[in-house]
């Protein structure tokens, strides 16, 4: 016995360890920062309570960096999972009815490759890509607009504060949505083909058959799909600092950007802390929210 | 109550705080602590005036931008020269901030640093957190070349202005940069057109422009703070430098000046009249100015680093060349000529650097003629060195620099308001430019942004204020 439990704990130090040094430590001293007027170049600071806290409340541009958080927290899930459900049943069970069963659509193995593609760029990449689509003059996006005739609809994209927010808010499902294609495909394959056939025949629509059976059967993977994006919607960080930087003014900000802009420009990293401990928060109790609305019999097969 | 912590106090916190064995070790990190360096200092003489230990290291960090490093390797060079036994090491990023903001908590910043760029260290923190020294021996001491004359003699008019926050001065902003309205020469001779002394001729040319098929003005949209650069000038022009100071103390009102309405009425008339290229909103810096070099648009706003920047895309014969803002009025308190010069790239020496010493001597060597012009050459680009560019072939564009610079004589000024409050301009005025060059806003509308922006800076009690005198 004493063998035994010697033999896990060497494998359980060692990460626990690290996690406790990289991960916990660091949580734990933000929240010890976010009490302080700590500016980030000396050691000095004061302890101020909870005036950081306070002045939080206060701070136009901290709500308005939450209210577009808001906005993805509330749109970014449903539209990657329903757009990911969507394709993903085209390319796995969305094919013509044929005497070979159920299959996907021709050339399914041709678009699970082109969608999962974006999730093989590194995010900087897919933000310089796309901040050259939306320029003005050269980008793609106008120029696939005045080629088709529309010139009326060409905008300066990113520098118009109507659109630069939902300039970023495409980019964050263009680049996710594919992972989630992925993910529900293969989720799919586990589904057996004799439901699908058993629908065919009862005369099932492709819709009612996306509904009644590939959602039910894929609750679980959707709830999980649905607290990784939700975690995503709250951060959007790094899309937004290099394709806007939060701008025009702050018609783009995220809250993660309001946070790296106050420790790193303005040099208040007590302040910043203070987003932080509040951001973990609502992170921590939005996926507690989630985990509990989407709560649902499994079914058993 | 100011703490200061102390390594040892930090541990003791951070054992009882933390439920964890083993995290205890590392928790300090973030916050740092005191370093216990002693600053070397060797003896003072006639060949070494700020008392430089011969051996200590010197450390300098450089922003790698617009100007590239090859210039510090130049002065590094004339640094071993004078301190053979000094190792000197040398290192160049554009992520100033991320990079040298853990050393500075821990107490140990580079000896020389060249605080530019996108994410400079803000330098309100720097300076309200006692990060810098004091490089007021700096200028005491004799210069390089002529012991007869101290190094604030060598300088040109406004550095140490712009580099003094509270009487101290704490950052040498190295590289001079003039700001005007940039075009081509080759162009406006092609065409037949003069550059506009007046805003009535500025107006009236554009109208020729805008007819002869080419956009009069573009700017760099996703950064319009450019654009607040001739409106600014030209309030300064109009109604006198005190337009400018009472905005940097941020006086009540300051926006609201007469001058500052007329001319933010002047360039809005741009956008209403639609000289500016059309998508130029949604342009960042390179894209406008990329346009511009393309002949797309024929005027810019920009600064003297221009030149540098556009070097490879300018066309052969190109001849860039920059002119002052037009006067509003016959009644401008300050002429035609007059312009906003001001230092660019600040270089500091940290206050808690281990050779404070070899870094204000540094410094000096970089301020010496030799320095400059090596500084010139490199980058196209004048020092804060007065007459440092003499005898040197200069670039057309760096050419037009100086005739403006020998054209306006005393007439120069520039603002402070962008150092001392850096969110200000880079997002506050930044934000009501890019709606007042949309028609977003109307120029009224412009001038009550900005003076909220300001109005609420003032009302901020975690930024510290300055005085400009």
């Amino acid at each position: 016995m004493r063998g035994k439990r010697l033999f896990i704990a060497a494998f359980l130090i060692p990460p626990l360890l690290l996690y406790g040094i990289f991960v916990v430590s660091p949580y734990a001293q933000a929240f010890q920062i976010s009490a302080t007027n700590w500016g980030g170049l000396s050691p000095e600071y004061e302890f101020v309570g909870l005036d950081n806290f306070r002045r939080l409340l206060g701070d136009g541009t901290f709500w308005n960096a939450l209210r577009h958080n808001a906005l993805l927290l509330a749109l970014l899930p449903v539209v990657t999972i329903l757009l990911g459900l969507f394709l993903a049943s085209m390319i796995s069970v969305g094919g013509r009815r044929d005497r070979v069963g159920v299959h996907g659509v021709r050339g399914a193995a041709v678009y699970r490759i082109v969608y999962f593609f974006p999730q093989v760029l590194s995010v900087a990449i897919v933000g310089v890509l796309w901040k050259e689509m939306y320029a003005p003059n050269s980008g793609l996006i106008n120029g696939a607009l005045r080629a088709m005739g529309l010139d009326a609809l060409a905008r300066p994209w990113l520098g118009d504060p109507r659109f630069a927010f939902w300039c970023l808010a495409l980019v964050l499902l263009w680049s996710n949505v594919g992972f989630y294609v992925v993910l529900f495909s293969a989720a799919m394959q586990s589904v057996p083909r004799d439901i699908y056939e058993a629908a065919l025949l009862d005369g099932a629509t492709r819709a009612s058959t996306l509904f009644r059976i590939t959602v039910p059967l894929l609750w679980d993977t959707i709830q999980v799909a649905w607290v990784y994006l939700a975690i995503l919607a709250i951060d959007g960080f790094a899309v937004a600092q290099i394709i806007t930087n939060g701008g025009p003014g702050y018609s783009s900000d995220v809250v993660g950007l309001r946070l790296y802009n106050t420790a790193f420009t303005d040099s208040q990293f007590g302040y910043a802390s203070a987003i932080g401990v509040a951001m973990f928060f609502l992170t921590l109790s939005v996926a507690a929210v989630f985990l509990r609305v989407t709560r649902r019999d499994r079914v058993e097969m | 109550m100011a703490q200061t912590i102390s390594r040892r106090g930090l541990l003791h916190g951070a054992a009882a705080v933390g439920a964890l064995a083993g995290t205890s070790v590392l928790t300090g990190c973030a916050m740092g602590g005191d370093s216990d360096k002693d600053a070397a200092k060797g003896e003072t003489s006639a060949a070494n005036p700020l008392g430089v230990k011969q051996d200590a290291p010197l450390e300098v960090v450089i922003f790698n931008g617009g100007l590239g490093e090859e210039y510090a390797k130049a002065h590094e060079a004339m640094y071993r020269e004078r301190f053979p036994q000094a190792q000197i090491k040398h290192s160049a990023t554009q992520q100033i901030a991320e990079t040298l903001q853990p050393r500075f908590v821990a107490g140990d910043p580079p000896d020389v640093l060249n605080n530019s760029g996108g994410s400079q260290i803000d330098f309100n923190g720097l300076v309200s957190q006692g990060a810098l020294a004091d490089l007021g021996d700096l200028l005491a001491a004799p210069s390089l070349d002529d012991p007869k004359v101290t190094v604030k003699d060598t300088l040109r008019a406004g550095i140490i202005e712009a580099g003094s926050y509270d009487g101290k001065f704490l950052s040498l902003n190295y590289a001079y940069s003039t700001y005007g309205i940039w075009y081509s020469e080759k162009l406006f001779a092609e065409r037949g057109w003069q550059y506009p002394k007046t805003w009535d001729e500025m107006i009236a040319l554009c109208r020729r422009i805008k007819a002869a098929g080419i956009s009069p003005w573009t700017y760099q949209g996703k950064h319009s703070r450019y654009m607040s650069w001739p409106i600014l000038s030209a309030a300064a022009k109009l109604g006198g430098v005190d337009v400018l100071k009472a905005i940097d103390n941020l006086e009540p009102g300051a926006w609201r000046h007469e001058a500052v309405r007329a001319a933010v009425d002047a360039y809005y008339q741009l956008a209403v009249d639609g000289f500016l290229q059309p998508g130029a909103a949604g342009m960042d810096h390179i894209q406008s100015q990329t346009e511009w070099s393309r002949g797309k648009a024929a005027f810019i706003s920009c600064g003297s680093w221009l030149e540098n920047e556009q070097k490879a895309v300018t066309p052969p014969g190109f001849r860039m060349a920059v002119g002052p803002t037009p006067s509003l009025t016959r009644g401008d308190k300050l002429p035609f000529e007059a312009f906003r010069g001001a230092g660019s790239e600040p270089f500091v020496v940290p206050a808690k650097a281990g050779n404070v010493r070899g870094g204000l001597e540094y410094l000096r060597v970089m301020l010496s003629r030799k320095g400059a012009s090596d500084f010139t050459r490199m980058t196209n680009s004048l020092t804060c060195v007065a007459g440092s560019s003499a005898g040197l072939e200069l670039s057309p564009g760096l050419a037009s620099v100086t005739k403006l610079i020998d054209a306006a004589g005393s007439n120069t000024f520039t603002w402070l308001f962008n150092s001392y409050y850096r969110k200000l301009e880079r997002t506050l005025v930044d934000a009501a430019c890019a709606d007042l060059f949309s028609k977003r806003i109307n120029s009224a509308q412009w001038v009550e942004r900005c003076q909220q922006a300001a109005d609420g800076i003032a009302k901020d009690p975690s930024i510290k204020k300055y005085k400009r005198a």
